[in-house]
């Protein structure tokens, strides 16, 4: 199908500041579709808060405003530009909440303004973790269990069905007070109970918890006529319960079987479909069992991602360049490949490297008395991050520790270490025995410093199933370390003569 | 030459060098009887990651002759796993070579085309390594089909069974058994040798022909057979190299592609849905466009990378094929649509 010729004028709405939890991302994505729009003859209109952006650039779209992204300032803009469609896919959640916003009030159906890129019912359908799970069961794929329950024996009842750690949260409670994790049936009656207290309504959450299994993320893509495609699959380093902008990740993914892999394809392929993204990227993230495969689907953002930025740069597929042509009618099959300009942009990018992302803190910046400041969970708290390519997983590892710019030059030896090689190695039997179950002790909260205190346990003697107990980190990516310490202490023995 | 480690089995080894794209499914490709004298470089750098389990066996054994990666993992990692893809090389007597530079050796097959090879210890004179690659067989011309037929025919069948469906096994990877037997069936499995009368004899209601390794045109005795069953009217489905058979036995003619295709991300457009596919691929050789007479067969499929044939469909005759993978493993399910084909052929026609 060409290009929509019934749009002349497009509006994109930006990403606003640069926040903890949505960083420049945004900008590279949205530079790449007011370029691509404008490549294929339409007017760009551009709305963002930030002038310190690429995007703004004036001589990038037609018309730029640095306003506020809320629906007040978008529809001035509107009145003055009349557009024909807004593209609300390229600024992240902000730009997506602007839009439904403006779907809201009104004033989308006022004007005759058509979102593109992603419909309201697909946003919602997203959104909405209801609808979102409907959906899912509607096409027969797994979310996490939970139920509402009013009483601690219906809690329990469902407890019988999970298993421990559970999730307890408490409904209508502001910020989730009185809810908590139950490791054991005492914590479990106690959280109930203080929930079930806290709540107005007497009623809480108890869901089934996903901490410590395998997390997975694919980016894919959709046209009008159904064809679909798989970017990149990224495999999480940390397991479920560290927020993916805080975990190390991978692309591709590298513990998977193929058969195991294309489930979550042929996942993927109807979710989206589902969700009703016709044209345009999405980001879909997974949970997987690491003792039988058990595949939960968690969430699915239908729109370009801080992910879609990471797999655009680890396999050169342009995502928010594509997603932007197909938002005006084009198939995949119609775009050509930016990378070989002969062939078409609908086939899945093969890579014959390792891609390692590694998010970047600033605790010191953030200083806070709080001794758990850099515990990392459900919240991110990264406030950037580097990637880079390897032959192998140890290399791209290495190379992305070292790129961090934070002082280490690698995973350790680098006279920067906490625990230098020597007094590890100086230390008496039971010192020894002493420090290494300090060590994995700690390493059983995720913490931004855990990759180095992983060497540690290694040097101090423990093996992969210790570091795994404690870490739940994927025995593939702990036995890479390992090699990365064997290869040290191999080093080691070598004398400049 | 390339310097690299040796695992799995130590002892040389010679075949066809090819290369295969995918990320995943190293278990498959190994044991997919399409490779049939190969030497198979795997263009992802790390293999052995998630190990060996016992589901994703596509023949009784491995049937490459060789596999070269850039690392080999040994520390391997998952649910399913059983044992190291270094233990199962060893066990069935593969010899494979680690530490190669994968990217440099495709770039090689990929200018000069696919070249036989060798992986070896021993310590010889340029000349002499060139002479054992020489004295190795060429793919082209060679009938290798009867290498891995089945040497004893055999049936399968599923719980319930509606439909017989005569096979002719060229080589054919259990996957495709699988699939077939979804559509409550039962599968009578022929050595490829079997004269085309003896398979009809037995009133099948529908024949499938399956993907195996070489040079299509030089198992004669197929085309001869697919020949008589196509003309009978009975529904045919062909995969791969049983795509290339149909294609020769109408009189279209293949040819031996440059480095061939085997992947599991290649684009293929469905003329007749307008739609496209990723598709597995495994193939070395190719059916010639130029030569298929339009008026018996359709092109149904064409591969976007290099806008070669990957489907035909008879205009008169039930006869479906094409040159990709449906039955996947390893690579995307996007076309198991044609396993519902065959079978609403065989539905219509018997």
């Amino acid at each position: 199908m060409p290009k929509r010729t019934d749009l002349k004028t497009i509006l994109i709405i930006g990403s606003g500041p640069i926040v903890i939890g949505q960083a420049c991302e945004f900008d590279y994505s949205g530079t790449q579709a007011v370029k691509a729009l404008k490549e294929e003859g339409y007017r760009v209109v551009l709305v963002n808060s930030n002038p310190a952006t690429i995007m703004t650039d004036p001589e990038l779209a037609d018309a730029t405003y640095i306003e506020p992204i809320t629906s007040t300032f978008i529809e001035k803009i509107i009145i003055k530009e009349n557009p024909d469609a807004i593209l609300p896919t390229m600024g992240g959640q902000t730009a997506l909440n602007a839009a439904m916003d403006l779907h809201n009030k009104g004033i989308l159906e006022k004007y005759g303004i058509e979102l593109i890129g992603a419909k309201v019912d697909s946003i919602r359908k997203a959104e909405s973790r209801e609808l979102f799970h409907k959906a899912m069961n509607k096409i027969g794929l797994e979310v996490s269990k939970g139920e509402f329950v009013k009483n601690s024996e219906d809690a329990k009842r469902f407890l019988d069905t999970t298993g421990f750690p559970i999730i307890i949260r408490p409904s209508f409670t502001l910020g989730g007070t009185g809810g908590g994790i139950a490791y054991n049936i005492e914590e479990f009656e106690v959280i109930v109970n203080k929930g079930l207290d806290a709540s107005p309504i007497r009623e809480v959450l108890v869901e089934e918890s996903l901490l410590g299994w395998k997390e997975f993320e694919l980016e894919v893509m959709r046209d009008v006529n159904d064809n679909f495609v798989v970017i990149c699959s990224i495999e999480n380093f940390d397991p479920m319960g560290v927020h993916t902008g805080d975990s190390i990740t991978v692309a591709p993914s590298q513990t998977l079987s193929d058969r195991q892999y294309q489930q979550l394809r042929d996942a993927s392929k109807k979710i989206i479909s589902e969700i009703g993204v016709e044209t345009g990227g999405s980001n879909i993230q997974f949970a997987v069992n690491p003792d039988n495969g058990r595949i939960v689907v968690i969430e699915m953002n239908p729109r370009v991602s801080r992910s879609s930025a990471l797999a655009s740069k680890a396999t050169g597929f342009p995502i928010a360049k594509i997603a932007a042509k197909l938002a005006v009618g084009y198939t995949l099959d119609e775009i050509p490949n930016d990378i070989t300009k002969t062939t078409p942009s609908c086939f899945e990018p093969v890579i014959d490297y390792v891609v390692v992302k590694i998010p970047r803190w600033d605790f010191d910046k953030f200083r806070s008395t709080n001794p758990d400041n850099d515990v990392l969970g459900v919240q991110m708290k990264s406030v950037g991050e580097v990637m880079s390519f390897g032959r192998n997983f140890r290399e791209a590892f290495q190379k992305a520790i070292r790129s961090l710019e934070n002082g280490r030059a690698g995973l350790g030896s680098d006279g920067k270490d906490l625990y230098s090689y020597e007094y590890l190695g100086n230390l008496g039997e039971s010192d020894r025995e002493n420090l290494k179950n300090k060590i994995l002790t700690k390493l059983k909260t995720p913490r931004s410093d855990n990759i180095f205190h992983i060497r540690y346990a290694y040097l101090l003697g423990a093996d992969t199933e210790e570091i795994f107990v404690s870490t739940k980190i994927d025995k593939w990516f702990l036995n890479q370390i390992k090699e990365i310490v064997e290869t040290e202490i191999e080093l080691r023995t070598y004398k400049f003569s | 030459m390339f310097e690299g480690k040796n695992f799995g089995y130590d002892g040389n080894t010679t075949g066809e060098v090819v290369f295969n794209t995918a990320l995943t499914g190293y278990q498959e490709i190994i044991t997919d009887p399409s490779y049939y004298g190969q030497i198979v470089t795997l263009t992802y750098p790390l293999i052995g990651n998630y190990g060996i389990n016992d589901s994703d066996i596509e023949s009784d054994k491995i049937q490459v002759k060789g596999l070269v990666v850039g690392n080999y993992e040994n520390d391997w990692s998952n649910f399913n796993g059983l044992e190291s893809l270094n233990d199962y090389l060893r066990k069935n007597k593969i010899t494979a070579i680690t530490g190669i530079d994968t990217r440099a050796l495709t770039k090689i097959i990929r200018s000069e085309g696919a070249m036989r090879g060798l992986i070896t210890k021993e310590n010889l004179s340029e000349k002499n390594y060139l002479s054992k690659i020489k004295d190795s067989p060429q793919m082209t011309g060679s009938d290798l089909v009867q290498y891995v037929t089945a040497k004893q025919n055999y049936t399968l069948k599923s719980e319930k069974v509606k439909k017989k469906i005569a096979v002719y096994d060229f080589g054919i990877k259990k996957n495709i058994l699988r699939e077939l037997l979804k559509y409550d069936t039962e599968l009578i499995v022929f050595n490829a040798k079997t004269p085309a009368n003896e398979l009809l004899g037995l009133k099948p209601d529908g024949v499938f022909l399956s993907n195996g390794p070489g040079d299509p045109d030089a198992v004669k005795y197929a085309i001869e057979n697919v020949k008589i069953i196509s003309s009978s009217g009975i529904p045919v489905f062909g995969i791969c190299l049983g795509h290339q058979i149909i294609a020769l036995a109408h009189g279209a003619r293949t040819y031996k592609l440059k480095f061939g295709h085997r992947g599991a991300n290649h684009p293929v457009k469905n003329h007749r849905q307008n739609s496209i596919e990723i598709t597995s691929q495994n193939h070395g050789f190719a059916v010639d466009e130029k030569t298929i007479n339009a008026d018996e067969l359709e092109i149904t499929h064409t591969n976007l990378y290099d806008g070669t044939n990957e489907g035909l469909r008879h205009k008169k005759l039930p006869v479906m094929s094409v040159q990709y993978h449906p039955e996947a493993s390893p690579g995307p399910n996007d076309s198991k649509y044609l396993f519902d084909e065959f079978i609403n052929l065989i539905n219509k026609f018997s």
